[in-house]
């Protein structure tokens, strides 16, 4: 087998009587993009966390490099780039200092890469961390992350709050680490179609756990959206096998649904329907169809 | 490289880059020897995952639209792929299908489409006409 980059196993965290994640596992796999998504409170920033040794297991193991990085944090940190998502960052320092300091660190510095990134990003290195926009702080965090050339990049919603200009930077950064380097990227966001654009590998966290996790395109084509026509009509939501999520009314239905289309087909046939139109779903579809609100919509009928 | 992708019509993007490429190719918009941008540039300007080109590139070289050259890109094969009158057909039906669409919204009947594909067709032919003068002015 590969050699894995990241590899968690059945990682469980509570926080007071609250669990955060319930027995997570999670691989990575050199030169992949990894899209880590699901809503607030999911678990994503805690499973993060945890690869960068600043949370211990509770119970399972975390591996990075195979290496456990709450153990070995210089063996684990000095190969990894990481931007979290409130950027924080040495308020004091100018971005000089901040680069003079992230050096020190990393051996690795690529000392022509960081200034060709602060001078794409405009950014004047004498300016204060604290006198900084939000999308400047981004920038500036990111250049802090990618330029040591680390194996491993984590991202923990590097889009949040920031301007399409800025989110095109970050992504740029994402993608020349990969074609340039080979090198891993795990990313949290809530912009699907980002994720969508952007990951080899999709997982999908939902209330502590991985409600799924896989290859995107493979992902995909398990789950279809089709358009269904009742004879009959409906107040409620029909009550159709292998749905996972109905939205419509009367005699006109959407449904996202898993399995082969000749059982969907069969479904739908048993409740006097049948299939106007069906096409892969989308992962905004997929996210809402199992870790949204739909989902408990559906359950319910 | 002219290609878009989107996102809400259940297409895989490595599928979506195949069917582009495979459709510039067939229809003479890119030519035979012609480079494909480097991966990277793609994936820049797609704002894909890298992976995704190595895929829809490797996709292409099996199905012989393109060529890797050891140590240089990969470029468009000499043998232009020949679409089957089918595919050809879909790929225009599709169009057809979304301009009438948009017809009906806009209150125009199919005849009044008709002439209209033909007007704007004698007018493309008009402007590449006086286009070709104006070479012809420039070259002397």
């Amino acid at each position: 087998m590969e050699h894995a980059v990241v590899d968690v196993n059945e990682l469980s965290r509570s926080f007071a009587d609250k669990i955060a994640l319930d027995g997570v596992s999670f691989r990575a796999t050199g030169g992949q993009v990894y899209g880590l998504v699901g809503s607030n409170g999911a678990g994503k920033t805690t499973l993060l966390k945890h690869l960068l040794g600043l949370l211990r297991a509770t119970t399972g193991s975390v591996r990075v490099f195979g290496l456990d990085p709450v153990r070995d944090p210089v063996g684990v940190l000095g190969r990894v780039g990481y931007l979290s998502e409130e950027r924080e960052l040495p308020e004091w320092m100018s971005i000089d200092e901040l680069m003079r300091y992230t050096q020190a660190y990393h051996p690795g510095w690529d000392a022509a890469y960081a200034r060709e990134l602060l001078d794409t990003f405009a950014l004047d290195p004498r300016k204060k961390i604290k006198e900084l926009s939000k999308g400047m702080r981004a920038q500036a965090g990111l250049i802090a992350a990618v330029a040591h050339r680390p194996e491993l990049l984590i991202l923990d919603e590097p889009s949040s709050g920031l301007d399409v200009v800025v989110r095109r930077d970050i992504l740029d950064a994402v993608v020349r680490a990969v074609a340039d380097d080979g090198r891993t990227v795990i990313f949290s966001s809530h912009l699907l179609d980002e994720v969508e654009r952007m990951s080899d590998h999709v997982t999908l966290m939902h209330q502590g756990r991985v409600a799924l996790s896989g290859v995107l395109d493979d992902v995909r084509r398990e789950y279809q959206r089709s358009r269904v026509r009742f004879a009959e009509h409906f107040d409620r939501p029909p009550v159709i096998e292998t749905a996972l999520m109905i939205e419509g009314g009367g005699r006109s239905w959407s449904v996202v649904h898993s399995g082969s289309l000749e059982q969907f087909r069969h479904a739908v046939a048993a409740r006097g329907g049948e299939i106007v139109e069906s096409r892969d779903a989308t992962l905004e579809e997929i996210f809402l169809a199992r870790a949204g609100r739909g989902r408990a919509q559906a359950e319910a009928a | 490289m002219d290609i878009s992708i989107n996102l809400a019509d259940g297409v895989p993007i490595y599928r979506q880059i195949v069917n582009q490429v495979k459709y510039l190719a067939a229809s003479g918009l890119i030519k035979p020897g012609e480079e494909l941008p480097p991966i990277r540039t793609l994936a820049l300007q797609l704002k894909v995952t890298p992976n995704t080109i190595v895929k829809a590139y490797h996709e292409l070289e099996i199905s012989g639209v393109v060529q890797k050259r050891q140590g240089s890109g990969t470029f468009i094969s000499d043998a232009r792929p020949q679409l089957a009158l089918r595919q050809r057909r879909r790929v225009i039906e599709q169009r057809i299908d979304g301009l009438l669409a948009e017809a009906h919204q806009l209150n125009f009947t199919t005849d009044d489409i008709l002439r209209m594909v033909r007007e704007r067709k004698a007018a493309m032919d008009e402007s590449g006409e006086e286009a070709a003068e104006e070479k012809k002015e420039a070259g002397r």
